[in-house]
């Protein structure tokens, strides 16, 4: 009978190890699936990125090419290109894992969601996002950018997009339980961005004009410190209300 | 029952039937009080105040503009409010109201928009500009749609009502913006003139005041009769398949589950 129980004994510890490895872990094991996952679909990465470059394209188009009107209208459209370029990705941010049953684990799992839900904004950022401000200065010759606005600019988007991901991973949790969702995000994020972009577009109007850019921009990192701790908790309840049924 | 931090009235109110049959009582008095108030306070606003010594009579549009305004954001954190009793304790009765706010709301905010413009065009020579309050007031209209949007994009209604309220919740961040935005930013839009806090910093005369303030009393009384009449329907059709849904259809006379104390 003891010979019986002890391996049970035995085996029930085990699972109790490997059910709950430290909270770190988790999300670093989490990481390395989104970017493992991001790296096997590389082609999709690129649509942003190519998405980016062919509206930037039309601007010349639309407006002339007098180089002096692109200049001034540079900064702020790269700005929008951007926020554009990101919502078809936010998008799907958790629809697939609600489709094959991974989230129902996330709730599951003995790490608090809002953790697991704030590693996945940072795999997204850097997979999705990231690899568009590493393009701006392309983006921005496309546009006669004035060079010494590229800082400034690369400094908003470093600041304004980790805020925009974080704002728009709860508005994804909403829709990822939802039958249609395309126009419905674009919708509900403008709201939320608006005061973001305000704040980006007058770090680079400011610059432009010769003015301290500072203030807008520490601005942006104060709400995005604030984003860090309530998006995700917001981001959690969204998850819970996708998932039940 | 287990201790409850409600009244017990308040636990009898949130039954469905219980409050479908009370709003039916007191959403007529309601709205008799509102439209003799509104008909009072327009005649005070449109006959009996005087013209303004700089604009005429066409500052006479904020009879509608300014309380519109005013339910624009009272109706939002009336929503934001019912969303969160809606979500923390799930009750039923708090996710129809919060999701029957949404289209008032969104109707005030539309008139807001559209009295502001019309206001605009002779007064500033534009039909709109990016003033921060004008720009902020568009946003609100944009929440508004986007609650209603959430809320229809669901198969079963309760998650969509639970997954708007979250959206009212996130967005209940824009009202204190829109409320300051004329004393933060110095644009286009004027000043508050009526102070409620403090009187004596209030700029109008009491003329226009009274009337004013009486127009926001039937715009108040008039939502919350339409919440009521919409909540009864939204319940409805969100219970149809219940019994007292049933009974009430059948002509049958309505049960009642326990009297209010």
């Amino acid at each position: 009978m003891v010979t019986a129980i002890q391996p049970i004994a035995d085996s029930t510890h085990a699972t109790e190890a490997m059910r709950s490895p430290s909270t770190l872990r988790a999300c670093a094991a989490l990481l390395r699936r989104d970017f493992v996952l991001a790296w096997r679909r590389r082609g999709e990465l690129f649509l942003p990125l190519l998405y980016a470059v062919i509206v930037t394209a039309l601007f010349p188009f639309a407006l002339g090419p007098d180089p002096e009107l692109l200049a001034r209208i540079a900064g702020g459209a790269l700005l929008v290109i951007v926020v554009l370029a990101m919502l078809p990705a936010l998008e799907a941010m958790f629809r697939a894992d609600l489709e094959d049953g991974t989230l129902e684990q996330w709730l599951l799992a003995p790490q608090p969601l809002a953790l697991l839900a704030l590693t996945r904004v940072i795999a997204h950022w850097l997979t999705t996002v990231l690899p568009l401000i590493v393009v701006m200065p392309l983006l921005g010759a496309l546009l006669n950018l004035p060079v010494k606005l590229l800082p400034v600019l690369i400094a908003a988007l470093l600041l304004a997009t980790p805020l925009l991901v974080l704002l728009g991973s709860v508005l994804s949790a909403l829709t990822a339980g939802a039958r249609r969702s395309g126009i419905l995000l674009a919708l509900m994020l403008l709201p939320l961005a608006v005061p973001v972009v305000i704040f980006a577009a007058g770090a680079i109007a400011a610059a432009q004009s010769g003015m301290p850019y500072l203030a807008p921009l520490t601005w942006l990192a104060a709400a995005l410190v604030l984003a860090i701790v309530l998006a995700p908790l917001a981001c959690a309840a969204a998850l819970r209300i996708a998932v039940e049924t | 029952m287990s201790r409850s931090y409600l009244p017990h009235w308040m636990h009898w109110l949130g039954s469905p039937p219980n409050f479908y049959r009370f709003a039916g009582t007191l959403r007529p008095w309601l709205m008799a009080v509102a439209l003799v108030s509104a008909a009072a306070g327009l005649y005070g606003g449109l006959v009996l105040a005087p013209p303004d010594y700089q604009q005429g009579d066409a500052y006479r549009i904020i009879f509608i503009h300014v309380p519109s305004a005013w339910m624009s954001l009272f109706i939002y954190a009336t929503m934001a409010v019912a969303g969160l009793i809606a979500l923390v304790w799930r009750v039923k009765l708090a996710e129809v109201i919060a999701m029957e706010c949404a289209p008032t709301g969104a109707a005030f905010t539309l008139i807001t928009l559209l009295t502001g413009s019309l206001w605009g065009k002779p007064m500033w020579g534009t039909w709109w500009t990016w003033d921060a309050r004008l720009t902020s007031e568009l946003v609100l209209f944009f929440l508004y749609l986007g609650v209603i949007g959430l809320y229809n994009a669901f198969e079963d209604r309760r998650r969509g009502a639970r997954a708007a309220s979250l959206l009212a919740l996130v967005g209940s961040v824009n009202l204190p913006i829109i409320h300051y935005s004329v004393q933060w930013w110095n644009t286009l839009h004027q000043g508050t003139t009526v102070d409620f806090l403090d009187p004596a910093r209030s700029s109008i005369a009491p003329a226009m005041l009274w009337p004013l303030l009486v127009m926001a009393l039937a715009t108040h009384l008039y939502f919350f009769a339409s919440l009521l009449g919409r909540t009864r329907t939204g319940l409805l059709s969100l219970e149809s398949g219940k019994q007292w849904v049933r009974a009430l259809v059948d002509g049958q006379p309505a049960q009642t589950t326990g009297a209010p104390t």
